[in-house]
C-alpha cells in the first residue's frame, strides 16, 4: 500500500499551568463568529475550560469529532486525589451531555485548529493563553494511504455491531426504493 | 442591535417577588458609558436623600461595566452600589471574578434589587428563565461554601453565585459579598444583601455579546496583550518587586513582604515594625506560603495571576488574593503566618472585609487593654493572640455579645460604647476604617485623596503616580523616560522635580496646584475603569499600565461603535463623579466631612490642608463646601442635577459661594 506524509496538529495541554481566566474560550467563539470577531458567547467556544476551582481542577478540553451514540458506559478518572467528571477528558459532542454543542441550536461544535485562509502560525487560543498552559506542535507522519472501501467496510462494521445486519440491510432497502422516485 | 452592552437590567422587588427584564436608553449609556457611571445616575434618579440603608427602597445594583464580556482584557468586574449601613453615603465595592461577564452572557448589563423578601431567597438568572428560589436551607451557609451547594442544588457547575455569609445575614456593617476568588467588600454591601433577605445570586448564561467593530476590536486587544507581555518580562527596576508589575499587587507570589511589614502599622493601625523582617522571618514565611498555596488563578480573561487557591493543613481549600494575607496577622500582631490561612478561611466563610474587620478586632483588644471593656465583656474569650482574634471574628459575625457594637465598625462601635472609646477610633475616613499606615510628613495628594473621595479607599483612588519621591535625580529620569500613559507631558516635569527632602518635596510640593492635577488624574483613571468593569490593576491603579488614557477610547469605540475619543471619555467621567458627587452631597456630605484619618500623619499643616481642599475644590469647579457649582455641572449637561441642589438649598443661586471661596482662598 503507498505512503503518504501526513500533518499532525497537536495542542499540548499543560493542565498544572492553568489558571482558569478561560481567554482560550473568549477568543475562539470571537474568532468562529459570523462575521468574524462579530460577538463574543464562551458557551459556543470549541475549547471549554472545566473547573472545579475548590478540588484544584482546571482543565481545558478541545471539542471533537461528533457522535450520535453514547458510550456503552461511562469513565470517571480520579487522578492525584482528584476526582474529575464523568467523560471528564472526551472531546466528542454526544447525547449524553450538553458540553460542544451550539446554545441555540444544539448542533454540535467542532475544533478545527482554526483553520483559515492564508493559514494562522497557530489557534487563536494557544496565542491568547499568556501562561503557556496551550503548546501547538505540528508534526509529519508517514501514513499507509487508506482506500475509500476500506473506510467504508470499516464504518459499516460499526453500524452492524450496532444496530444488526439485518436492520442495516432493511434500511439500504428501504433508501434503494426511494431513490427511485428521484 | 446594542454593542458590548445588552441593553437590558433586570429589575427585581423582592417585596413582591416581582421581575421585570427592562430595555435600557441607549442615550444613557452615551452619557454616562456604564457600570458605575450609569449605575450612579439610577441611584440618584431612584433613591432620595431620606432612604437609610436598611430601608426597602434602598437600591442593591449588581452592574457589569461597559466593557465585561468583551474580550478586552481585564474587563470582569462587577460594581455593587447601594446607600452604606457605616458610611450612610454611596458605596460602590468592586470584585473580580466570573460574575459580571457571565451575566452579560444571560443578557444583561445589571441587576437592580429593591424591597426586602419575607424569608430568605435567592436568585436564579439562566438567560431568560429568572427564578427567586428559597433559601431558608441555606442560612447561616458560609459565604464560599453557599456557592458551592448552590451550584450542586441547581447541578450547574458553570453558574457563577454571589453569595454572602453568616455577618451579610446579621446586618453586619463590614459584611462582604463574596465570589469565585474575589470579593466586593468595603461599605457593607452583604448587609444590605442580609437586610433584603437575599442570600446569593447566581447566573448562567449563553448568549452573544456583541461587538460594533469586532476585527479592529482585536487589533486593540492584540496590542494590549503585547504590552502585558512586555510589562510582565520587564518588572519596573525603579521601585521594589511588590510594585514593580501589573496586575493587583502580587502577594501570592512574592513571599518577601519586608514592605508591608514593616511600612504599615501593626494592631489598630498603631505601631510600625521597622525591624520585623528578619532572615528568621523571611525563612519561616517561604515555608509557610510556599506550602499553603496550591495554584495561582486569574479572574476572566486576565492573564495575570493575583490570586490563590489556598490548602493550608486542616483548613479546607479556599482562595485569597492581594492584602488579606497580612490585615489578620498585622492587626493581632501575629508573626506567624499560618494564622493568616486559617483565619482568612474564616472571615471569608462569614463574608467579612479584610480591610475593616481586622481594625475592629484590634480595636475590641485596645478597649479591652484600656479597660473600657470589662473582662466580663471578654468573658470566654482565649488569653493568646490567634485565639482572641478568632473568638472577636465569631463575636462580631454573630452580633453576639461586644460584637453586637462591632459588628457596625469602629466608628459606630465607639460612639455606642461612650466610655472614651472615641479616642480609639482614630483611623476612619467618613466612618469607614482606612489602610493602616501611620506617616511622618504630610503628603499633599494623598491628603486630598483621603480627604475628598467618594471612594473612601485609597487603594482605589491612588495608582499611576509613584506614592513617594525616588531618592535619586538618574532614578526619576530613568522613570519618566519611558511613559507613555501619561494625560500631559508636564507630570514628567512635576515628577522630576519631586525630592524626598529641600523646598520642592512634601508638604509644600506638590504644590496645591499640581496636587490637584495629579490627583484629578488619577480619579479619572478609577472614573474610567469603574465605568467600563476594567481591574485596576491593568488601569488606574498600577505604574505604567496596560490600559490608559491614550488606549481606553480605541477600545470603547470599537466595542460600541460610538464616537468617544479622549476629551469625550473625560467629560463622561467627569460628569460621573460630578452626579456622584451631587448625590453624596444631597445626602448632607460637605466640606466638614472631608477629613484624611486624624493620625495618619504626624506632621499636620491646617492651613495648608484648607488651602489644598480650597485649591482642589476650585479645580474641580465645586464651591467652598465641595458641592458641584451650576456653571459647572450645566456644562456637563446636568442641569437637573443644580435644580434638585438649589431646590433643596443645597446650592444656593450656584454662585454664591464662590465669594466665600475667594475669600478664603
Amino acid at each position: 500500500m503507498a505512503k503518504i506524509k501526513k500533518t499532525i496538529k497537536t495542542i499540548k495541554v499543560d493542565a498544572d499551568k492553568c489558571n482558569g481566566c478561560r481567554a482560550c474560550e473568549v477568543v475562539c467563539s470571537a474568532f468562529h463568529a459570523e462575521p468574524k470577531y462579530s460577538s463574543v458567547n464562551p458557551a459556543r467556544s470549541r475549547i471549554q475550560v472545566v473547573v472545579h476551582r475548590l478540588q484544584d481542577i482546571w482543565l481545558p478540553v478541545f471539542a471533537g469529532e461528533y457522535t450520535p451514540a453514547e458510550c456503552m458506559g461511562r469513565d470517571k478518572y480520579v487522578i492525584d486525589g482528584k476526582e474529575y467528571d464523568e467523560c471528564g477528558f472526551c472531546r466528542a459532542a454526544c447525547p449524553s451531555r450538553t458540553m460542544f454543542k451550539d446554545p441555540d441550536s444544539g448542533l454540535p461544535i467542532k475544533c478545527d485548529m482554526c483553520e483559515s485562509d492564508p493559514p494562522l502560525s497557530e489557534p487563536k487560543c494557544v496565542e491568547a493563553c499568556l501562561n503557556n498552559v496551550l503548546i501547538y506542535q505540528e508534526r509529519v507522519e508517514e501514513v499507509e494511504e487508506q482506500t475509500g472501501q476500506a473506510e467504508l467496510q470499516t464504518g459499516l462494521e460499526a453500524l452492524v455491531d450496532k444496530h444488526g445486519l439485518q436492520k442495516l440491510l432493511d434500511a439500504f432497502a428501504l433508501m434503494a426504493e426511494r431513490s427511485k422516485d428521484f | 442591535m446594542r454593542y458590548a452592552e445588552t441593553g437590558y437590567n433586570l429589575e427585581i422587588d423582592l417585596t413582591t417577588g416581582s421581575i421585570e427584564r427592562v430595555e435600557t436608553d441607549p442615550k444613557q449609556t452615551e452619557l454616562h458609558l456604564g457600570g458605575l457611571g450609569t449605575s450612579v445616575k439610577i441611584h440618584w434618579d431612584r433613591v432620595g436623600p431620606e432612604v437609610k440603608a436598611f430601608d426597602a427602597e434602598n437600591l442593591l445594583i449588581f452592574s457589569t461595566g461597559l466593557l465585561c464580556g468583551t474580550p478586552a482584557v481585564s474587563a470582569n468586574r462587577t460594581l455593587v452600589s447601594f446607600i452604606s449601613p457605616q458610611t450612610d453615603i454611596l458605596a460602590y465595592p468592586m470584585m473580580g471574578g466570573f460574575w459580571s461577564s457571565e451575566l452579560k452572557y444571560a443578557g444583561y448589563d445589571k441587576v437592580i434589587i429593591r424591597g426586602k423578601s419575607p424569608r430568605l431567597v435567592y436568585l436564579w438568572i439562566h438567560n431568560d428563565e429568572v427564578e427567586i428560589r428559597d433559601a431558608t436551607h441555606l442560612r447561616g451557609q458560609g459565604a464560599i461554601a453557599t456557592q458551592e451547594l448552590i451550584r450542586e442544588e441547581l447541578n450547574e457547575p458553570k453558574a457563577q453565585v454571589a453569595a454572602i455569609g453568616l455577618a451579610g445575614e446579621n446586618r453586619v456593617f463590614v459584611a462582604s459579598i463574596e465570589q469565585a476568588r474575589s470579593s466586593s467588600s468595603r461599605g457593607g454591601g452583604g448587609a444590605v444583601m442580609g437586610d433584603k433577605g437575599l442570600k446569593a445570586i447566581a447566573v448562567r448564561g449563553t448568549k452573544d455579546v456583541n461587538l460594533a467593530r469586532g476585527a479592529e476590536f482585536m487589533l486593540h486587544v492584540q496590542d494590549l496583550k503585547k504590552f502585558i507581555k512586555h510589562r510582565n518580562e520587564n518588572p519596573i527596576q525603579e521601585v521594589m518587586p511588590i510594585l514593580s508589575g501589573i496586575g493587583s499587587p502580587q502577594m501570592m507570589k512574592h513571599i518577601d513582604e519586608k514592605w508591608h511589614t514593616e511600612s504599615f502599622a501593626w494592631g489598630n493601625a498603631r505601631q510600625r515594625r521597622k525591624d520585623f523582617w528578619t532572615e528568621e522571618v523571611e525563612k519561616s514565611w517561604t515555608k509557610s506560603q510556599t506550602s499553603a498555596i496550591k495554584r495561582f488563578i486569574s479572574c476572566f480573561n486576565c492573564p495575570q495571576q493575583c490570586g490563590a487557591l489556598i490548602c493550608h493543613e486542616g483548613v479546607p481549600p479556599y482562595m485569597m488574593k492581594c492584602f488579606s494575607k497580612l490585615t489578620y496577622a498585622m492587626a493581632a500582631y501575629v508573626d506567624d503566618l499560618d494564622f493568616s490561612w486559617k483565619i482568612c478561611k474564616k472571615a471569608f466563610e462569614y463574608g467579612l472585609d479584610s480591610f475593616s474587620t481586622p481594625q475592629i478586632l484590634a480595636f475590641a483588644v485596645e478597649l479591652h487593654e484600656a479597660g473600657i471593656f470589662t473582662d466580663a465583656d471578654f468573658e470566654g474569650c482565649p488569653t493568646d493572640k490567634e485565639g482572641r482574634f478568632f473568638w472577636l471574628l465569631d463575636r462580631v459575625a454573630r452580633r453576639e455579645g461586644i460584637g453586637d457594637y462591632l459588628a457596625d465598625g469602629t466608628y459606630w462601635a465607639a460612639k455606642r460604647i461612650g466610655k472614651g472609646a472615641e479616642a480609639f477610633d482614630h483611623n476612619t475616613t467618613k466612618k469607614h476604617e482606612q489602610m493602616n499606615i501611620k506617616l511622618g510628613m504630610l503628603d499633599p495628594l494623598y491628603f486630598l485623596m483621603f480627604a475628598t473621595n467618594e471612594k473612601i479607599s485609597i487603594t482605589q483612588i491612588e495608582g499611576n503616580w509613584p506614592q513617594a519621591p525616588f531618592v535619586t535625580k538618574e532614578a526619576r529620569e530613568s522613570f519618566v523616560a519611558d511613559w507613555p500613559q501619561l494625560p500631559d507631558e508636564k507630570f514628567k516635569k512635576y515628577f522630576l522635580d519631586w525630592e524626598p527632602r529641600g523646598e520642592f518635596s512634601n508638604p509644600y510640593y506638590p504644590t496645591p496646584e499640581i496636587s490637584s492635577e495629579i490627583v484629578d488624574w488619577m480619579e479619572m483613571l478609577h472614573n474610567i475603569d469603574d465605568a467600563l468593569g476594567l481591574c485596576a490593576g491593568m488601569g488606574s491603579f498600577c505604574f505604567k499600565p496596560p490600559y490608559h488614557i491614550h488606549n481606553y477610547p480605541k477600545f470603547i469605540s470599537s466595542a460600541t461603535g460610538m464616537a468617544v475619543d479622549e476629551e469625550a471619555l473625560k467629560k463622561i467621567v467627569n460628569r460621573n463623579r460630578n452626579l456622584h458627587r451631587a448625590f453624596n452631597n444631597r445626602r448632607g456630605m460637605s466640606r466638614a466631612d472631608e477629613k484624611p484619618p486624624q493620625d495618619h500623619w504626624k506632621h499636620r499643616f491646617p492651613e495648608l490642608e484648607e488651602q489644598l481642599l480650597t485649591t482642589y475644590y476650585a479645580f474641580k469647579g465645586w464651591n467652598y463646601d465641595g458641592i458641584p457649582t451650576r456653571p459647572r455641572l450645566h456644562e456637563l449637561d446636568l442641569d437637573y442635577v443644580a435644580d434638585d441642589l438649589e431646590k433643596r438649598g443645597i446650592l444656593k443661586g450656584g454662585e454664591d459661594k464662590k465669594d466665600d471661596q475667594d475669600n478664603q482662598g
